[in-house]
């Protein structure tokens, strides 16, 4: 018998390595999709906790924002703002008060009612001295917040912000309970059309409908956010359909084959990701205006975009997205000219080019940017040594202590040209002609003249060729064909499932 | 005996003492602040200053690490910094799948490993052995995060049995998580196979030699009765010392498995932890790794000592 037996181990292994090859060349097999009020989304990173008042993850937004915690306004899939958990607001003529009316029955998950003590409790919080918020710089124009009646806030500001609208839109701008706001890391309590049901640490979190939502009930009864850091995994769960929506989606080059199986539909769109190629404008030989063009014109973005996005986005001549009104394009001053890159170089006294080190952060994009930027920069004669790095290595040493030559990043946040007239950022730029349109952006308020002094910046950013202005990252999302409602563009950094249905 | 004991029991506690030093300096040295890592890339300079008070890192390094050793030897690991949970919650909740996935694979690779062997040193040369032989090759060759792309083509793409990864928690029935659980640990398994089917088929022909086993088969034992009674309680001495020093392997190295499979398993904490710069998470984690390899060397020793006497005399 165990004789018999081991023949017996012996074939089943054998029987596996070649059942294995077979099956791989047999034809793939269908699910066939119900109507169903379920929906897996898949994500990259998890979420290292669900309080978006207190991290800049963007894993926690893509979790929680407008599905679990409302702001006062929101951004909707085409990047306007609309009302919140405020149904209407007025401003005043100068620009200096807000007064926002909320929405009768608004309630909290836990049943307490949503109220004026509530907003007033979370701007409070996020602009205090104890604050932790992420962009706490969202609420530094706020001189006070009055509650004269439950359902009424007026926020008085000291001097006009254009962008506070947008800024009170953010997940960081979320309005939280007192009684439950130092729980929310773990048991987020929002006034969303869904609540927190539970958190499988490392592999998912699941949201339920809320049935008190006072608004507009979302068709999903339960949504599943699952995270898948491997690009094969990711492939394989996919395929397997364990996912059924894929939203950054950010392995390119599995896109063509989704394209081609009919069971899934590919939609790329916009996101607000600037990628750069971040340059010390304070260390030699970079802060000669000559060197920095010469690099700019030693970039050949086509060649970039197609070698890391696969073709799949927009390049871009300055620091502000092609879909945005007010965008100019200046993708053509800096053409792409070895010849007249070597000229600049020579005429800046480094006709032999000169040697520096890329910085790069983990994300793929910055990776694989930084092998092709390093290998075009070397046909102009300057030798780039590349040096990956670790998120928290980055953090500290290139972004916050400007330790570095040149590294590359995509910018995400919504409307962030205004980080070049920040004293001591880590482009080390100074530009007298770039803050003082800065500074009359904060005193417009009229749409058409904000997007001509957004226009007069970005010609000033390019002029000065501040940085390698390279792309904008796309936003893929791969899901199955039955699945309608997700965001095509990214305007802000969610995946607001409160429209998705399926067909 | 209980010299013997004793003097493990010590080496351990002073590995594991070594291991929170070498730990805590590493991590002191890497730059990184996880208060800057948590608020990102627009954050105020006094909004992370504020965190990095609500996280205790304004402390000077000797006072921080008294407090996390203390803690320690009351049972406390700590709030993890990102995730505002207790270390010791979080890493139980992990171990309670990479334990179960470890242990499954080394009952897998010993199922598979030990019969394999025997039967393969039972017929030396011949065609039985070879293909032992081919598979251990196979199976060392192999990468296993590999392979384990194999399997989820095969059993979740093409065949539809399991799901491509992920783990949908114990409190989902135990029979979900063990077939969670099944496919990686058939690639964790199978590379630990392989090499304990080689250390096995040695092992069992070194012990073939051996004067006693050809006394046996002179006394006229059938071969069967010879492989099972005197070859494999001696061939499984070296065997065992490798079986230990793999379920520190296995442990330790289901992080690329468990990334595969997208299993939230101990390595995979580690692995997000280092990215957040969870020091927290991160010290307590690695301090319990040094330890479990440890206290599983030692516990194999001692099980060598009760099978082999002579280790006991010699240190």
């Amino acid at each position: 018998m165990p004789n018999r037996q081991r023949r017996t181990a012996l074939a089943i292994t054998m029987g596996a390595v070649l059942g294995l090859a077979g099956a791989l060349a047999a034809g793939p097999v269908f699910a066939q999709a119900a109507p169903r009020t379920d929906l897996v989304v898949g994500m990259r990173l998890e979420p290292p906790h669900l309080d978006p008042t207190a991290g800049a993850a963007a894993a926690i937004d893509e979790v929680t924002y407008a599905n679990l915690y409302e702001p006062l306004t929101r951004i909707d899939a085409e990047g306007k703002v609309v009302p919140g958990l405020a149904e209407k607001w007025q401003v005043s003529a100068d620009g200096l008060t807000y007064t926002f009316h909320l929405r009768k029955g608004a309630k909290f998950h836990d049943g307490s009612d949503a109220d004026s003590a509530d907003v007033k409790f979370s701007l409070d919080r996020a602009r205090g001295a104890e604050s932790v918020n992420a962009q706490k710089g969202y609420f530094a124009a706020i001189a006070g917040v009055e509650a004269p009646d439950a359902r009424t806030v007026v926020v008085t500001l000291s001097r006009p912000d254009g962008l506070f609208l947008f800024h009170m839109a953010s997940g960081d701008a979320a309005i939280v309970a007192p009684e439950s706001a130092g729980a929310n890391k773990q048991t987020p309590v929002g006034t969303g059309p869904f609540k927190f049901e539970r958190w499988v640490a490392g592999d998912r979190v699941v949201l339920v409908r809320n049935p008190d939502y006072d608004g507009p009930k979302p068709a999903l009864e339960r949504v599943t956010f699952r995270f898948i850091s491997d690009p094969a995994a990711q492939v394989a769960a996919l395929k397997a359909g364990d996912i059924d929506s894929f939203p950054q989606f950010d392995t390119y080059e599995a896109l063509p084959q989704f394209r081609d199986d009919g069971a899934f539909t590919v939609m790329v769109g916009t996101t607000e990701g600037e990628t750069i190629l971040g340059t010390n404008n304070a260390r030699k030989p970079f802060d000669d205006l000559r060197v920095r063009r010469a690099m700019a014109h030693a970039i050949d973005r086509k060649t970039l975009i197609d070698g890391v996005l696969f073709g799949n986005g927009a390049a871009i001549g300055s620091h502000f997205p092609p879909h945005r009104a007010g965008y100019v394009d200046l993708t053509a001053l800096y053409p792409y000219d070895p010849d007249k890159a070597k000229a600049l170089l020579a005429e800046a006294g480094l006709p032999d080019g000169f040697a520096t080190t890329l910085r790069l952060p983990p994300p793929i994009y910055a990776r694989r940017s930084g092998e092709l930027i390093a290998a075009m920069l070397a046909e102009v004669g300057i030798r780039v040594t590349v040096e990956p790095m670790e998120w928290a290595p980055w953090l500290e040493k290139v972004f916050k202590g400007k330790d570095y030559d040149l590294t590359l990043i995509a910018h995400t946040e919504p409307l962030d040209i205004d980080i070049y007239g920040r004293p001591d950022y880590y482009f080390n730029y100074q530009s007298e002609r770039f803050n003082a349109v800065g500074a009359e952006l904060d005193r417009t308020q009229d749409t058409a003249k904000r997007n001509a002094l957004y226009g007069e910046q970005q010609r000033i950013l390019a002029e000065d060729a501040v940085n390698g202005f390279l792309f904008m990252l796309p936003s893929a999302t791969v899901q199955k064909s039955a699945v309608q409602g997700m965001w095509v563009n990214r305007p802000i950094q969610a995946n607001d499932v409160t429209g998705v249905r399926w067909k | 005996m209980l010299a013997f004991l004793v003097r493990r029991l010590l080496t351990l506690a002073l590995t594991a003492w070594l291991a929170t030093l070498v730990v805590f300096a590493v991590l002191e040295a890497i730059p990184g602040d996880p208060a800057l890592v948590m608020l990102g890339t627009s954050a105020q300079p006094e909004a992370v200053a504020a965190l990095r008070a609500q996280m205790g890192l304004d402390r000077p390094w000797p006072v921080r690490y008294a407090g996390w050793v203390g803690g320690m030897l009351h049972g406390e690991f700590g709030t993890s910094l990102t995730y505002a949970r207790p270390v010791a919650g979080l890493v139980a909740d992990r171990l309670a799948i990479t334990l179960p996935l470890a242990g499954l694979a080394l009952v897998l690779s010993a199922g598979i490993a030990i019969p394999l062997g025997l039967f393969a040193a039972g017929r030396q040369g011949r065609a039985g052995d070879w293909a032992v032989m081919a598979f251990g090759q196979m199976g060392i060759a192999v990468p296993g995060f590999w392979f384990a792309i194999l399997l989820i083509l095969l059993f979740s793409v093409r065949l539809g049995w399991f799901s491509a990864g992920g783990f949908p928690g114990w409190e989902a029935g135990a029979g979900l998580a063990l077939k969670a659980l099944l496919l990686p640990a058939v690639a964790l398994a199978l590379p630990e196979a392989a090499i304990l089917a080689r250390i096995t088929r040695t092992a069992a022909l070194d012990t073939l030699r051996e004067e006693y086993v050809r006394t046996a088969v002179a006394k006229g034992l059938p071969r069967r009765v010879v492989l099972r009674r005197h070859v494999l309680p001696n061939a499984l001495i070296p065997v065992a010392t490798i079986l230990g020093l793999q379920f520190s392997f296995l442990v330790a190295g289901a992080v690329v498995v468990e990334n595969v499979f997208t299993l939230p398993g101990l390595g995979r904490l580690l692995h997000q932890a280092i990215g957040q710069h969870d020091l927290i998470v991160v010290q307590g984690v690695v301090v319990l790794l040094a330890v479990t390899v440890v206290a599983v060397n030692a516990l194999v020793d001692i099980a060598c000592a009760a099978i082999d006497p002579r280790p006991r005399v010699t240190v």
